[in-house]
């Protein structure tokens, strides 16, 4: 889990083009969206993008990406809860 | 074609790994690539965009060349004309080749930027404008085209001052020049002098 984390945490900063953000400024229960980082509604797409292409993951309804992506700590429970699934 | 007499108020140039301001150098690199040179003169202009870095290149270097002169203008009601030969396309070509891959996964990031006039609305939020707005692709540089199209949208009060130019990107080579036209200013506005400061360097 620690390390799903952390690969999220790269994959989040190289995907999303997040410039002087390091892996380490970024805490898993940081808000990804609104006050944390920042991101914005394309952002989410893809993350969308990034769960099906990187873990197989397809949302069935794109509402649920709203608790998905609360932070890295909740991406990294549904992505173990449902990958390979 | 108005019988006003407008002028050029202030223009910048992007070219050679340099940004000017009225012909005078402001910022310059020695990178030549073109991501590298442009976030250094992001950096050292001082620009203040958070979404600088999740552009594509195009919208990189017209954001850069707009800042340049609307930074200190207080009016509202300019109104963007901006034009280019490449259009879009060295965005169009990763969204291609991102589709052809062996599996193939658009990238929202990317698509949104395959329309050459997006650049237009990233100056807009810059700036916080809600003026008049065109893009115009043509095959080289066409100082008349945009001075007519100017003082039409100055004489019809559709905008108290245009920003125009021609902000070109393809395959890493880019070549940015704004101007903006308003009832006063330093330059005359007319096809000639616009062609001369088009081709200062």
């Amino acid at each position: 889990m620690t390390d799903l984390k952390k690969e999220l945490k790269g994959k989040i900063i190289q995907q999303l083009n997040l410039e002087d953000v390091s892996i380490e400024q970024i805490a898993d229960n940081d808000p990804l969206f609104g006050e944390g980082l920042g991101l914005d509604s394309i952002d989410a797409l893809e993350l969308i993008v990034m769960l099906d292409k990187d873990y197989g993951i397809k949302l069935a309804d794109p509402k649920e990406g709203r608790k998905i992506f609360e932070s890295v700590e909740t991406m990294a429970a549904y992505i173990s809860a449902h990958k390979g699934a | 074609m108005s019988t006003e007499n407008f002028h050029i108020e202030s223009y910048s140039q992007i070219r050679n790994q340099s940004v000017s301001l009225n012909g005078e150098t402001i910022f310059k690199s020695a990178e030549t690539e073109f991501n590298a040179f442009i976030k250094s003169a992001y950096k050292t202009l001082d620009t203040q965009y958070p979404k600088f870095f999740k552009m594509d290149q195009l919208s990189k270097l017209a954001l850069i060349a707009s800042d340049i002169l609307l930074k200190t203008e207080t009016d509202k009601n300019v109104a963007l004309v901006l034009s280019n030969r490449a259009s879009s396309l060295d965005t169009d070509r990763k969204h291609q080749a991102s589709l052809q891959e062996q599996e193939p996964y658009a990238s929202p990031a990317v698509f949104v930027y395959t329309l050459p006039n997006i650049c237009l609305g990233e100056i807009s939020i810059k700036n916080g404008l809600l003026s008049e707005n065109s893009f115009f692709i043509f095959d080289t540089f066409n100082a008349e085209y945009l001075q007519i199209y100017a003082e039409h949208l100055l004489s019809t009060q559709k905008a108290k001052k245009v920003l125009c130019g021609w902000v070109d990107f393809d395959n890493g080579k880019y070549d940015a020049f704004l101007y903006v036209v308003a009832k006063n200013g330093i330059f005359a506005h007319s096809k000639k002098e616009i062609n001369r400061l088009y081709k200062t360097e």
